[in-house]
């Protein structure tokens, strides 16, 4: 077949391998059932949402918990990555921080060792102890910690001993000729894959739902069902186009409604909130082409991939939290950790969007070159939207004017909406018309406008109001001092706004 | 502009230097001090001088003193020397001995005692002054005090020198010290006259002026010749210093018209020197007395606002269009003379004038603009987006919205079912443009209040965009009729009140409307059927046909689905259709075109069209021959993409225009342009066209060549011809053979982003040097140079040492890369956080 498409997930258990390590029970296995552990002390080895959650369920009925592991535990929201521990199964932090009943201990399970005793409870010793001792001695004679350290934290024996270590994807399966290796560093319970999905080793076989975490493990929502249900989405849309010539799904608005797209992707598309970092939607221009929830990895080979061209450069839009605001030891209640004004926008810490400009589609050399933390290469330029409390972007002066202003500059275009009036003049006036009078008004689909809203743009100085002006301008030239320094004042209000209006500065 | 005024303050004191140049040389201190025989014997003949007698300084004249001694070099310019006597304890003579002659000072002139002042009159240098230069010059300044001692005056002048007539309200004022220096200097030339009594200003015509500012007019009289009359008269409008009075003087004596027989650029007079504008008639030698004439009365008009010159074209050979008339040199170098083409003296008038307004006008944008420079570009973030700006003008105001039902994602297919049509206007709550038709929207729904049949609603595509994206809403606002049927049409004309009440209308009936009888048709032709349509007159088209011709039938029904709710159709194809088509004198198939309710009938014979051709030849003939333009229609007109000619009227059309200009738009069917009129009162914003055309308001009516579409040149028609067919087309020919030249030309600038946007990929790489972004190998544009020891990979924000911020202290700005910590946290707190709240 041309195509393998694997969706199989990580369901291998990681198991850690030490002296005793039979008398531990498996997540996959053990009792969901709380009564079970009633009374009972009990050991759990990870630090997990799995293994949290194991201990939130029997929490209530056992004399205590432990919970070993290597590293730190990690706090979802300090780090803004969902498989870190949720605060839905964080319980057992309170009543270890607060009421000393669990407890969470660091330490390598490597080096552990579990002995039973005879009564059946099991006792915590180092490998070190087991490997010293004479082996022809029975139980007692191994040495435990607490012997030498009588204040060793362990020491108080566990009825039950509970693995929550995690998955891992399962290789057996898989020829070797098929390249399917495993990711490197701390990826490598995942195959390693493209950020198109696809295998670095076999064209055509591409791993989609969890088991595709390595794409942005520990970045974004990929590994979770919440986030592959985009990426998977774009892996069929990636398909549709190479096998069946479809090309990616896209819709062609005229450059007047540039702006307004935008905004409205980015306060609607969950693809793009949750897949925050990963997938991203294109804008390609002149008129402008939009391509929803693309998989930004690639954006290098965006016109094979999707069946779009972009001869005339392109618009990222995409979600990011502020550089350097995530993380396990950040604080992420820090006193003005939100920004509120539109110049600062670059700083926003909470997620927002983020759109990159490019002259020209980045080449697959730019895009591995880009600097570590960044999604992309760099650009021609750059926009923030400024991150809001609401997750709302739709403010006209805060988050709308700056990114026309932003647009207008790329495009090196004016983007103003203009009552039909304001039209009617252009096209009287000047040979060109800006893009909202060529695409509405010149259409005959003029914005005509209440009285009321001409009125207010009067005030505002952007309308220039004629009927205001009549008789003085028609009146016969006047020689009194008093009346032409009326006549100035008069004149001089309605022409600086319309100055405002219509030259257009580059600076 | 400051050149030409150093130059002429320049001009004035070498002026006064020669005035003065008799004074005494040589004595160190102004003031002298002598004895009373010392005094006395000094006195030469002709000198005048200013004495002072005191015994020992009593303690109430010291402030006086004070004032004669700053008076002292004033004075000596003027050739007076200021003496302080000091008299002996002994002597008692006239001048020493008297108590009261102690309290005055005597002006002499040689040995002749001229004057005595008291000193409470010599209150301050202008005062003393003012008074010693009026004393001496008692007779070339005359004071009067009534009406007829200046008449008197006047005429006694009549034909033999001008007048300066000064009006001060009090002597001894700055003003008063103004005229009296200026009196010294052209006092033989000119008669002054002085008066501090208000009164005689009011008989002067100056009624406008308020009594407490001084005046100065500059009386004519030397050309006088008729007794009767009084002289003609030029105020001067600055207020009265020495510098203004002397250069409205030299301006008043220089030639009205200057003779010139060389190229304008060269051309340089008493004008331009000061800062004025030249004006040049243009004359031929075969009208030269009557522009003679015209620059005479110009210039009477412009005396003391520009100079006025006659330039012989005979005499010079200037590469300028044979039109042209008038010239304006400005005295600003460099700005190229301008030549005009004007039409009466009050246009060259309002030309200088406006001239003047619009540099007034320009000075005080550069102050706005410069205030606004200050602020750094802060004016981005103001909304410059009419649009926008006017909806969140209005955001607050409720809008009355109780007649248009509010639907949602679960409500929208069920109350479709209810209204025989529903209007849905599809809208996002955040979008400027949607929430502005909005409001027209509620105007709709107030105008079909209880019309039966019509359900408005709208959708907030904000809250339920799931609906808006089943229905195939792309942008906002989109608007649908949605039949009961399950049929929709989507409104795609303008977002006004009118169009959208008239486009709902006339889809409550079907297009093309099938007749039943004759004099439904009939009926149909003038307007009155169907009777719900009848307040909604439109052109109606009624298309004709005889049963055997269903394939025309067929288009043109097709060619209504298309144009429903834009036009009303209707067709008729009974069996007496031929009985129809006879009295409009057609052949079916065809169309009757019935205008303003069917005044007149137009048939149109029909072949064998496309739809799309019938469309297209529907819209065509559906544009008046002589239209009135509007905002909501010039589009229509706009699409032939033909040049316009264009009548500016200020209210209707008059009846001979209007007959002039219909034939000419109807004699030629397949005109190369669209001949329409404006109506300035309907369509005010027409002012702002033509205030772009021509840098003033031209008098109306108008009429405007303008081609719109190739090379956008504005042309006028001339204002003496009269408006008839003739002289348009005669015009015409003139401006295709290329003999006019355009009075202006529209700008070809493309639309430019209004402001910049925020910079922030420069923000970040000045905040973080070290940014990763500059490990991309496209360097662009790197802002700042840093030394290269600190290029290390030291990442510099965090890592910042006591002894670093120390260095900082001690003030290396900008050269150490460990600078940047401190002033990202300065830049942080700059940022107004929300959470602060």
């Amino acid at each position: 077949c041309s195509s393998l498409l694997v969706a199989t997930g990580t369901w291998v258990p990681n198991v850690v391998n030490f002296p005793g390590s039979e008398y531990v029970e498996g997540y996959e296995t053990v009792s969901i059932n709380p009564e079970d552990f009633a009374g009972q002390t009990v050991l759990i080895l990870g630090r997990g949402n799995s293994a949290f959650e194991t201990a939130e369920n029997i929490l209530g009925v056992t004399n205590f918990i432990h919970m070993v592991s290597r590293s730190r535990v990690r706090l979802s929201w300090a780090t803004h990555y969902v498989g870190d521990l949720r605060a839905i199964n964080n319980g057992l932090l309170d009543t270890y921080q607060l009421k000393s009943l669990d407890g969470l201990l660091e330490g390598d399970l490597e080096d552990l060792a579990i002995v039973k005793d005879k009564k059946g409870k099991l006792h915590i010793t180092l490998r070190f102890y087991l490997e010293n001792r004479n082996t022809s001695a029975g139980i007692d004679s191994i040495t435990l910690p607490q012997d030498e350290l009588d204040n060793f934290a362990t020491r108080a024996p566990y009825d039950r001993v509970i693995r929550c270590l995690g998955w891992k994807f399962d290789f057996s399966i898989y020829n070797r000729s098929l390249g399917l290796m495993t990711g490197k560093g701390n990826k490598k319970k995942y195959p390693q894959i493209k950020p198109s999905y696809e295998s670095k080793g076999t064209r055509g076989l591409f791993v989609i739902g969890t088991a595709s975490h390595s794409v942005d493990f520990r970045k974004s929502a990929g590994g979770f069902i919440h986030g592959f249900r985009y990426t998977t989405r774009a892996v069929h849309r990636l398909l549709e186009n190479r096998h069946h010539g479809v090309p990616w799904p896209s819709t062609v608005y005229p450059i007047t409604q540039l702006t307004n797209s935008i905004i409205k992707r980015v306060n609607e598309a969950s693809g793009l909130y949750q897949m925050f970092g990963i997938l991203a939607d294109i804008i390609l221009l002149r008129e402008f082409e939009y391509l929803e929830e693309y998989p930004v990895g690639v954006l290098a080979e965006l016109e094979g991939q999707t069946g779009r061209k972009a001869p005339n450069g392109l618009f990222v839009v995409i979600m990011e939290y502020g550089r350097n605001f995530s993380g396990a030891d950040k604080d992420v209640f820090y006193y003005n950790r939100a920004v509120g004004e539109a110049q600062h926008a670059w700083q926003s810490n909470f997620l927002h969007p983020v759109i990159y400009y490019y002259k020209r589609l980045p080449t697959e050399h730019e895009m591995r070159l880009r600097p570590p933390d960044w999604p992309l290469p760099r650009p021609d330029a750059v926009h923030h939207i400024v991150e809001d409390f609401l997750t709302d972007w739709t403010a006209p002066n805060a988050h709308i004017l700056p990114l026309r202003r932003f647009l207008e500059n790329c495009l090196s275009t004016d983007l103003r909406n203009f009552f039909a009036e304001s039209c009617f003049l252009f096209a009287f006036t000047r040979q060109k018309l800006p893009p909202f009078c060529r695409q509405g008004y010149m259409r005959m689909q003029g914005l005509v406008g209440s009285e009321r809203l001409r009125h207010h743009a009067v005030e505002a100085g952007l309308l220039e109001d004629y009927t205001l002006t009549d008789f003085l301008g028609d009146g016969p030239p006047d020689s009194h001092e008093g009346s032409q320094d009326h006549l100035l004042r008069d004149n001089a209000i309605p022409v600086h706004p319309l100055q405002h209006l219509v030259t257009a500065k580059d600076e | 502009m400051s050149a030409q005024k150093d130059r002429w303050v320049f001009s004035f004191f070498f002026l006064l230097f020669c005035a003065s140049s008799i004074r005494m040389q040589g004595s160190a201190r102004l003031l002298q001090e002598l004895s009373p025989q010392e005094y006395f014997s000094s006195l030469q003949a002709g000198r005048a001088s200013l004495a002072y007698f005191s015994h020992n300084v009593s303690p109430g004249a010291q402030p006086f003193l004070e004032q004669i001694e700053n008076s002292a070099e004033a004075l000596q310019d003027y050739g007076i020397s200021v003496v302080k006597v000091n008299c002996p304890k002994e002597d008692v003579s006239r001048y020493c001995g008297e108590e009261n002659a102690l309290r005055k000072a005597y002006l002499f002139r040689g040995n002749m005692l001229i004057r005595e002042f008291p000193t409470d009159a010599l209150f301050d240098v202008d005062s003393i002054v003012a008074n010693v230069l009026f004393a001496l010059l008692f007779n070339e300044v005359k004071y009067v005090e009534t009406l007829a001692d200046l008449q008197n005056i006047e005429n006694a002048l009549k034909g033999r020198s001008n007048m300066v007539f000064a009006y001060v309200p009090a002597t001894g004022t700055a003003e008063h010290r103004a005229v009296m220096e200026a009196a010294f200097v052209y006092g033989t030339v000119h008669q002054f006259v002085l008066t501090t009594e208000a009164t005689l200003l009011k008989d002067t015509g100056n009624d406008e002026s308020d009594v407490s500012s001084a005046r100065l007019l500059f009386c004519h009289c030397q050309q006088a010749t008729d007794l009767a009359q009084p002289c003609r008269r030029t105020a001067m409008g600055q207020t009265l210093t020495m510098l203004n009075i002397h250069r409205h003087l030299k301006l008043m004596g220089a030639p009205l018209v200057t003779e010139v027989a060389e190229d304008p650029e060269k051309v340089s007079t008493v004008h331009l020197q000061l800062g004025l504008p030249l004006v040049f008639i243009l004359s031929q030698k075969e009208t030269y007395e009557a522009d003679r004439r015209t620059a005479e009365f110009v210039a009477w008009q412009l005396l003391g606002k520009a100079g006025v010159a006659l330039l012989s074209r005979d005499l010079v050979d200037l590469n300028i269009l044979l039109r042209s008339n008038v010239a304006l040199k400005t005295p600003d170098e460099g700005e190229p003379v301008k030549y005009l083409v004007l039409e009466d003296t009050d246009e060259v008038i309002t030309l200088v004038e406006d001239k003047n307004k619009v540099e007034q006008i320009q000075e005080d944008e550069e102050e706005i603009e410069e205030d606004e420079d200050e602020k750094e570009n802060n004016n981005q973030d103001v909304q410059d987006d009419q649009v926008v700006e006017a909806v969140s003008r209005d955001k607050k105001r409720e809008l009355p919205l109780e007649q248009i039902l509010v639907l949602t994602e679960e409500t929208f297919h069920s109350a479709l079912l209810e209204t025989a049509r529903t209007v849905v206007l599809f809208y996002a709550s955040w979008e400027a443009v949607s929430l502005a038709v909005l409001r027209s929207y509620t105007e709709v729904a107030d105008h079909l209040k209880g019309t039966r049949g019509i359900l408005l609603s709208r959708v907030n595509c904000w809250d339920w965009p799931g609906v808006c994206t089943k229905e195939n809403v792309t942008q906002f606002p989109t608007m649908k009729i949605y039949e009961k049927g399950g049929r929709s049409v989507m409104y795609s004309g303008m977002w006004g009140t009118e169009e959208l009440t008239s486009f709902i209308m006339l889809n409550r009936v079907s297009c093309p409307l099938r007749l039943a009888t004759i004099d439904e048709a009939e009926g149909y032709l003038r307007g009155e059927f169907p009777p719900e349509l009848s307040s909604y007159h439109h052109t109606s088209l009624l298309g004709v046909f005889s049963t055997a011709t269903s394939e025309a039938r067929e288009a043109f029904e097709e060619a209504g689905n298309l144009l429903s709710g834009h036009v009303m159709m209707g067709m008729y194809f009974e069996d007496d259709a031929l009985a129809l088509s006879r009295k409009y004198a057609v052949s079916p198939p065809a169309l009757l075109l019935a205008r303003s309710r069917g005044q007149s009938v137009e048939g149109i014979a029909l072949s064998k069209e496309s739809v799309q051709d019938m469309v297209q030849m529907i819209r065509y003939e559906l544009l008046d021959v002589f239209p009135e333009i509007t905002v909501q229609n010039l589009p229509r007109y706009l699409q032939l993409r033909k040049p316009f000619l264009i009548f500016f009227s200020d209210g209707d059309l008059g009846q001979m225009e209007s007959k002039e200009m219909l034939k000419l738009a109807k004699e030629r069917p397949q005109q190369a342009f669209v001949a329409c009129w404006l109506n300035l009162k309907k369509t005010p914003v027409g002012r702002g066209v033509l205030k772009a055309y021509f840098a003033t308001m031209p008098s109306l009516p108008v009429l405007i060549w303008v081609n719109l579409h190739a090379g956008g040149h504005v042309f006028k028609f001339p204002s003496e011809l009269s408006i008839t067919e003739m002289n348009i087309l005669s015009w015409l020919e003139k401006l295709k053979a290329g003999l006019e030249i355009p009075s202006s030309t529209l700008s070809e600038e493309d639309w430019k982003p209004p402001l910049p946007a925020y910079d922030f990929l420069q923000m970040m790489e000045m905040a973080v040097p070290e940014t990763p972004l500059r490990t991309s190998h496209r360097h662009r544009d790197v802002p700042q140079q840093y030394p290269p020891e600190s290029s290390g990979g030291d990442t510099g924000v965090q890592e910042e040492s006591p002894q670093d911020s120390k260095a900082e202290k001690v003030g290396s700005p900008g050269r150490d890369l460990r600078g940047t910590a401190p002033r990202l946290a300065a830049r942080e707190k700059q940022g107004k956080r929300h959470s602060e709240l």
